[in-house]
């Protein structure tokens, strides 16, 4: 696997690859994520503490796990980028991020209306919400690394550093702020002795879940083709200048 | 060994010549926190019962804002090639700069973190706790911004980037700080809060130099 994931650095065969699965996503992600949600919204079963506020949830969470998944994908392609030098995995990081930063906004924006009705409040300073947040200021901290210098390989290796420090640097704020202050509620899906909640719930879920990966999974594609053209018209401004003086 | 004392000494006097380098982060310090009975009023109650946690932010941003001038300078003049180019290892000596920059912005503000507090109206008593997990955690603010201040090297916006950057790497170490103090003020053990904040030091401190090595080797490139 590892041989074929490296045989992507090459932008082309990219392309190639780009051309074959972009379809496939869109279509994915076009019936995943209505029918997740219209289950979820409308005939799933009401919550029978929350009542109907708990169908935040099937925005929220998965929100969340992308917000995740998208900042370990972008710590993975920055180190795999710095370790062999494959320009197209930093590029794939770069053209990750801002749509982990969207998830992680999405996130906290549907998580603090949802806390209004069940907490009380839009805002707790809670463990969790916390470390979501502090997530959010590293995507914002590695995007503005990024485009903060004249030349852009220059800014993408800075901002590579940044995410491989920043992903180190996550479990210590998780587990700082989870000794500082705890209010929510303990992971209730991903533990080891099975789901804690109901199938009639979780189906929805996990159905909005996966489309919400596969629209990500197209967004990157398209982010990362643009990028690669953005590279290439600026490479190929430099040769035209060069070629002019 | 005798090349990183040098690069010590050569930075402490640089700080000292430099006139106000040093002394302004530590009157921005002193300001920052005496702005606070302004913002939120001047209620003793209340002052307290933040007087801690003001002392460690602005401390930390005291930090932040000192840590343009610890690579910019010796990338200007040329002396940081030199540095980078030398046969001793990158990591060393960014561990000088990083304990100049200590002894010149952080010490001080250990130094003065009491004054400050009884100035908030802090519980005396616990005095200690405070100055202890300051002069923990403010090498470790410096190593993190150390981090920073060389990622940004040669990007187009300075000060607020580096801000950006460092501020979420330094959360845990103030946590920590400032739940000692908060653990002494009521009457819990301290000893964890501080032995924790150690180890964040401890562990994060070789990271850090191997991050900002990496970080000034493509700066010079």
């Amino acid at each position: 696997m590892p041989l074929r994931l490296h045989s992507l650095a090459s932008p082309a065969r990219f392309d190639r690859f780009a051309r074959r699965i972009l379809p496939w996503t869109w279509v994915l992600a076009a019936l995943l994520i209505p029918c997740g949600l219209l289950w979820g919204l409308a005939f799933s079963p009401a919550d029978y503490q929350q009542g109907d506020t708990v169908r935040v949830m099937y925005v929220h969470v998965p929100s969340a796990w992308m917000a995740m998944a998208c900042y370990a994908l972008v710590a993975l392609l920055s180190a795999s980028f710095l370790v062999w030098k494959h320009q197209l995995a930093g590029i794939a990081a770069l053209a990750a991020a801002p749509v982990g930063a969207c998830f992680t906004a999405t996130a906290l924006v549907t998580g603090s209306l949802w806390g209004l009705p069940t907490w009380g409040t839009w805002w707790v300073w809670d463990a969790r919400l916390t470390s979501v947040l502090v997530l959010f200021f590293l995507y914002l901290g590695y995007i503005a690394l990024a485009g903060s210098f004249d030349d852009r390989s220059r800014g993408l290796r800075a901002a590579s550093i940044l995410a491989v420090v920043g992903v180190v640097n996550l479990p210590v704020i998780k587990f700082s702020v989870d000794w500082w202050n705890t209010l929510h509620q303990p992971a209730s899906v991903l533990r080891l002795d099975g789901p804690a909640i109901h199938a009639s719930m979780l189906w929805p879920l996990a159905i909005t879940a996966a489309g919400f990966a596969a629209f990500f999974a197209a967004l990157l594609v398209v982010r990362i083709r643009s990028e690669l053209l953005a590279w290439r018209i600026e490479a190929l401004m430099r040769r035209r200048s060069a070629g002019a003086a | 060994m005798t090349g990183i004392g040098a690069l010590v000494a050569r930075d402490l006097a640089l700080a000292v010549r430099r006139r106000g380098e040093a002394g302004l982060t530590l009157a921005f310090f002193v300001m920052a926190a005496a702005i606070f009975p302004f913002g939120v009023g001047p209620d003793p109650l209340l002052l307290g019962s933040i007087a801690a946690g003001v002392v460690w932010v602005t401390a930390l941003l005291a930090s932040t804002i000192s840590l343009d001038h610890l690579f910019r300078g010796d990338l200007e003049d040329g002396s940081l090639e030199i540095l980078v180019l030398d046969h001793r290892p990158l990591e060393g000596v960014v561990a000088a700069k990083c304990l100049a920059h200590w002894l010149a912005t952080g010490l001080p503000v250990v130094a003065l973190a009491p004054l400050m507090a009884l100035l908030l109206n802090f519980d005396m008593d616990a005095w200690w706790v405070l100055v202890l997990s300051l002069a923990i955690g403010t090498p470790a603010l410096s190593l993190a911004g150390s981090v920073g201040a060389s990622l940004v090297l040669g990007a187009r916006r300075g000060g607020a980037l580096t801000g950006l950057v460092v501020l979420p790497l330094c959360l845990p170490v103030m946590v920590f700080g400032v739940g000692a103090v908060e653990a002494a003020l009521a009457g819990r053990p301290v000893l964890p809060h501080i032995l924790i904040e150690a180890a964040i030091l401890v562990a994060g401190a070789p990271l850090a130099l191997k991050a900002s090595a990496a970080a000034l080797r493509i700066a010079v490139e």
